[in-house]
């Protein structure tokens, strides 16, 4: 097996937001099979900056599969089609030989295209200001036993508190939801004690900060725990359908 | 006086003001959408085990359905068909809605490959209409008997000493004929694929699934489909090839 590849590329192009924006066909030479989707990026890039052409725009920033910049549909399957990992953590070594790949910007009306691959995910930044944080100061972190937390909940917050807030779960389903991220967000503090004081009015916020931002509605495809490079269980997403109810009853009966 | 009709008045309005904003989230939405699925769900089965006494003769089925009929002095069946049809007409505007939604926040990829979608997932709007075609037709076909003669005196019966209507033979004759059949088939169809995903769904939205429950709703759920199948079909077919005389 060579350890260098030649690929076809069918890149999303767009100038700006109002583009209507096409592919491109760009030929990926010499890339070796141990870079990663977004280094084999770097090199064509390179290419199209020595040839004086405008470099493809993508979001990237930590490149080690936490930081959830990264993002891409490739061929189909945001951050292609392996399990558990981010763009960045995809390695061309599960491409083969003259494949074709298509590379196109997590799509969602919801989500903005900036520019070529980057889109604006800053909706997913106002839900969490809406309720996605606790509001008391709590200091440095305090001694780990000093607040018996169950085995089990502590599991599930922290399952939850994986989500890296990628947008995956979005550019997978069907509806552009952000069910899975939404419900990460609020179990993972819902659950723990020092969410819970907060837990109603978190929930409603968050909840209702995602419908204004034109996120459509789940409907349990499950798209998008396949797609979440952190394996987000929708789990998540059943146990928000019943807090929403309860704090929205809960709501109504209090005014 | 002045004082209790005005805080009524503005209690009410909350009262409205929650129930639109329930309504108007997603997460309602598809609550209501849930709750009203289950009622129909539950109707089904009850539906269905009425159906089935046509094998049990002429004069079991004709009792039923005069039972039907007036059960709490004729009220019952109209409580019955005022809750389904508030059910029924909730379930399909907030479907509706929703599709619209779902379409509105999608901007397509050139390429999307799904990795978990069953497609009857994919065709709920689809399966929904159709069903929903049907119920009109199956309601004009035997409640309100339009098109056919089902509402003469030669359906009207002498039954244990009371008037009644000879359901049987209406039932008998209306499967005999064989569009009647193929419309009852695909009406089936596409309803135990509206179930397929719809049942399983129900206790998603309602927040009573998760994984270590998962297996045992899906189970469930795929046998409710069966039976609803097999038991909705087994009546047109029996009488159309003759089975039920
Ligand atoms: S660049 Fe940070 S997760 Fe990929």
């Amino acid at each position: 097996m060579s350890t260098t590849l030649t690929l076809n590329l069918k890149v999303w192009r767009q100038a700006n937001t109002q583009d209507k924006g096409k592919f491109e066909t760009l030929k990926a030479e010499d890339i070796p099979v141990d870079a990663s989707f977004l280094e084999m990026l770097d090199i064509v890039n390179e290419q199209l900056i020595n040839d004086n052409r405008e470099p493809i725009h993508f979001d990237h920033d930590c490149r080690e599969g936490i930081c959830g910049m990264c993002s891409l549909n490739i061929n189909g399957i945001p951050h292609g089609k392996d399990s558990g990992i981010t763009t960045c953590q995809l390695h061309m070594r599960k491409f083969n030989n003259n494949d074709t790949i298509w590379v196109e910007p997590f799509r969602s009306k919801a989500f903005p295209i900036i520019k070529d691959l980057a889109v604006d995910r800053t909706a997913f930044d106002r839900i969490i200001e809406a309720g996605g944080y606790i509001d008391v100061r709590t200091g440095s972190a305090q001694d780990a036993n000093s607040l018996p937390i169950q085995k089990e909940l502590a599991d599930d917050a922290f399952a939850s508190a994986a989500c890296i807030g990628c947008g995956a779960c979005v550019a997978a389903c069907k509806n552009a939801s952000a069910m899975l991220f939404v419900s990460a967000k609020v179990n993972h503090l819902n659950s723990l004690p020092q969410g819970q004081p907060e837990k109603n009015k978190r929930v409603l916020g968050m909840v209702r900060q995602m419908d204004s931002e034109g996120f459509g509605n789940c409907t349990n495809q499950f798209e998008c725990e396949a797609a979440c490079p952190k394996e987000i269980s929708v789990d998540n997403i059943a146990k928000l359908n019943s807090s929403y109810t309860i704090a929205a009853l809960g709501e109504a009966a209090g005014s | 006086m002045a004082v209790t009709s005005i805080n009524y008045f503005i209690f009410m309005q909350a009262l409205l003001g929650s129930i639109a904003s329930f309504w108007n989230s997603s997460i309602g939405k598809k609550f209501i959408v849930a709750i009203t699925g289950l009622m129909l769900v539950v109707f089904l089965l009850g539906h269905l085990s009425g159906n089935l006494l046509i094998f049990a003769g002429r004069d079991a089925f004709n009792e039923y359905a005069y039972f039907l009929h007036h059960m709490l002095h004729g009220v019952g069946v109209w409580i019955a068909r005022i809750g389904l049809l508030g059910a029924l007409v909730l379930h399909v505007v907030a479907t509706i809605q929703l599709t619209i939604q779902n379409k509105a926040s999608r901007t397509d990829y050139k390429v999307q490959k799904s990795q978990r979608s069953t497609l009857s997932s994919t065709l709920m709007i689809w399966s929904g209409l159709t069903i929903l075609s049907f119920i009109v037709y199956h309601i004009l076909h035997f409640t309100v008997r339009a098109g056919n003669d089902y509402n003469s005196v030669e359906y009207a019966i002498m039954l244990h000493g009371h008037k009644a209507h000879d359901a049987y033979t209406m039932v008998m004759h209306g499967f005999s004929w064989m569009p009647a059949v193929i419309a009852y088939v695909i009406a089936m169809i596409s309803l135990c694929s509206h179930l397929s995903h719809g049942v399983a769904s129900i206790f998603q939205t309602l927040g009573l699934r998760n994984k270590k429950s998962a297996a045992a709703i899906d189970l469930g759920a795929k046998l409710y489909t069966l039976i609803i199948f097999v038991g909705f079909l087994s009546v047109p077919l029996s009488i159309y090839f003759g089975f039920v005389k």
